[in-house]
């Protein structure tokens, strides 16, 4: 090593940051695609909800703990045959996308259901009362009355696949991640550490301002 | 228009909130049911809407037994029930008018008709210049009027009220009963209201239920339950709201007795005209003289001396009612 940032390739570190943003923006969608009508369904079924229903809760508040409680790490490596079944491949950032959806999804609808819970039992009794269907309860009523707790558990969320996807390197999905750990690690190449750093921390921060600049802007009055 | 018959409620894990609930109420009249909390007021008033279904019993709104309505049926009841809440329930996430519009378009009226029905009913409630504002820019006694125009946007023939005023000190309290008190007198709607507060029951009902530990313990017209209160229950209600004093007179030396008169009477000069008559003495023990809803009464106990007690006692009863 001759001097710092001399030695780096700039091009892959291009190519990582493009490969982590598709990981984080794919995944992100899924997970709310999935997280979102679970964590209805978790909050609907609680006692006292519309849907009550004992059974039917128990049953998906079990499949969210045992899906939150395998370390993530554990779960892209016992993941692989499921998600060369649905994409084709386990590498690269399609075959990231499952397990980080698997491991996000969950814990994004723990988020929302905790975001309805907060939402005024006088207001859901009062939207029933007028004779409301449970359509318009959640569309009309529920989301939008949780929707800066829901966007705030998004933000959340997105941190917490920013470091999922550096995880995924491990099983070759690319990445900055996976630059900090084959260079900076393994290599001794402490710039590409610092480079790959600095950036998660400012994609890291671009999501958390974002996220709360967005909660502002839905919080009324 | 409302029965309830030997309604029964037991919450799992054995909790009995209701027990054998008898009551009924009129066509056009604001009928209170009075209780601690606890004593199953909020689990009665969710029966008429259907939100609680009853363990055993009928609850009869309109001829229809509402615990045995389906999902459709209910909410087409439900559109002629209105309701309003001690938190308000409103939508923290709409305007005024939004919030108001909103059964409206649950109901699938169309954008236009919704505008002129807002307008009207923001009016009613004196909001009219208040429909772009968020609920959270509004005071409490401004809110609940948004409850209460949002309770009456699909033209509802009852309305309920939970504890609609518990959460308003006691100016915007006066304020929103003179509303409900209005609705009823206006629109002829059917009003049923929950409270802890005697003070409610009297400015605005016609006739009231005592709930207690789930069961009704006295039923009637709200001055028969105020001047002449059976239950024990009912006299601490009223003694904490201050409306009657201790109401031991051993000590005092000659006949005791309680005088109840309406309307008129007050502001005749019944007590020293009876005097004159009899030649008996008045002491007075304890009195109260107010307001039931429209109509005025006073109510005084008499400690009686000298003369001829017993015709000083029948003159009284001439003007208004004796009791031991």
């Amino acid at each position: 090593m001759s001097g710092w940032f001399v030695d780096i390739v700039w091009a892959d570190i291009a190519q990582a940051c493009l490969d982590t943003l598709a990981m984080l923006g794919g995944s992100l969608v899924l997970t709310i695609l999935f997280g979102l009508p679970l964590g209805i369904a978790l909050f609907l079924t609680s006692p006292g909800q519309v849907w009550a229903n004992r059974l039917g809760n128990g049953a998906l508040a079990l499949a969210v703990n045992l899906l939150r409680s395998v370390p993530f790490i554990i779960l892209l490596i016992v993941m692989i045959p499921a998600t060369i079944l649905l994409v084709g491949t386990s590498l690269g950032v399609a075959g990231a996308i499952p397990p980080l959806v698997v491991g996000a999804a969950p814990f994004f609808a723990r988020l929302v259901e905790t975001a309805l819970r907060g939402v005024d039992r006088n207001t859901v009794e009062a939207v029933r009362a007028m004779g409301a269907t449970t359509r318009d309860l959640v569309w009309r009523a529920l989301l939008p009355e949780a929707m800066p707790g829901i966007v705030a558990a998004a933000t959340v969320t997105a941190v917490a696949l920013v470091s999922f996807t550096a995880m995924a390197g491990v099983v070759g999905a690319g990445g900055l991640g996976d630059l900090a750990i084959r260079f900076g690690y393994q290599r001794f190449q402490t710039d590409v550490m610092v480079v790959t750093v600095a950036l998660l921390l400012l994609l890291v921060q671009g999501i958390q301002s974002l996220g709360d600049w967005l909660v502002r802007r839905l919080v009324r009055g | 228009m409302i029965r309830l018959d030997g309604v029964t409620k037991r919450f799992a894990g054995g909790a009995v909130a209701l027990d054998g609930v008898t009551l009924e109420v009129a066509r056009g009249e604001v009928f209170g049911i009075i209780g601690r909390s606890g004593a199953g007021k909020s689990t009665l008033i969710r029966m008429l809407n259907g939100l609680e279904r009853p363990s055993s019993g009928q609850v009869l709104v309109d001829g229809a037994d509402v615990a045995t309505l389906d999902e459709a049926a209910l909410r087409t009841l439900r559109r002629r029930v209105g309701m309003i809440f001690q938190q308000f329930g409103l939508l923290g996430s709409r305007t005024v008018a939004d919030n108001v519009a909103f059964p409206l378009k649950v109901a699938g009226m169309a954008a236009r008709d919704r505008a002129v029905r807002v307008a009207e009913l923001l009016a009613r409630v004196g909001l009219s210049d208040h429909g772009a504002k968020y609920p959270a820019q509004l005071s409490g006694g401004q809110k609940q009027r948004v409850g209460i125009a949002r309770a009456l946007a699909t033209g509802p023939d009852i309305l309920l009220c939970d504890e609609a005023t518990s959460a308003l000190d006691p100016e915007t309290t006066r304020d929103v009963l003179a509303l409900i008190a209005d609705l009823n007198r206006d629109l002829g709607l059917t009003i049923v209201l929950i409270t802890h507060e005697m003070d409610v029951v009297r400015q605005v009902c016609d006739r009231v239920a005592v709930l207690h530990a789930g069961r009704v313990v006295e039923q009637g017209a709200v001055a028969d339950i105020f001047l002449d209160p059976q239950a024990a229950e009912t006299r601490a209600l009223l003694a904490e709201a201050g409306e009657q004093g201790p109401a031991d007179f051993a000590e005092f030396a000659g006949r005791v007795v309680r005088w109840t008169c309406h309307g008129d009477t007050i502001g005749q000069p019944v007590l020293t005209m009876v005097a004159r008559e009899t030649g008996a003495d008045f002491a007075i023990l304890d009195g109260r003289i107010g307001r039931l809803r429209d109509e005025r009464y006073g109510q005084l106990t008499l400690g009686l001396s000298g003369g001829d007690t017993d015709a000083a006692i029948a003159a009284l009863g001439r003007y208004g009612r004796v009791s031991a």
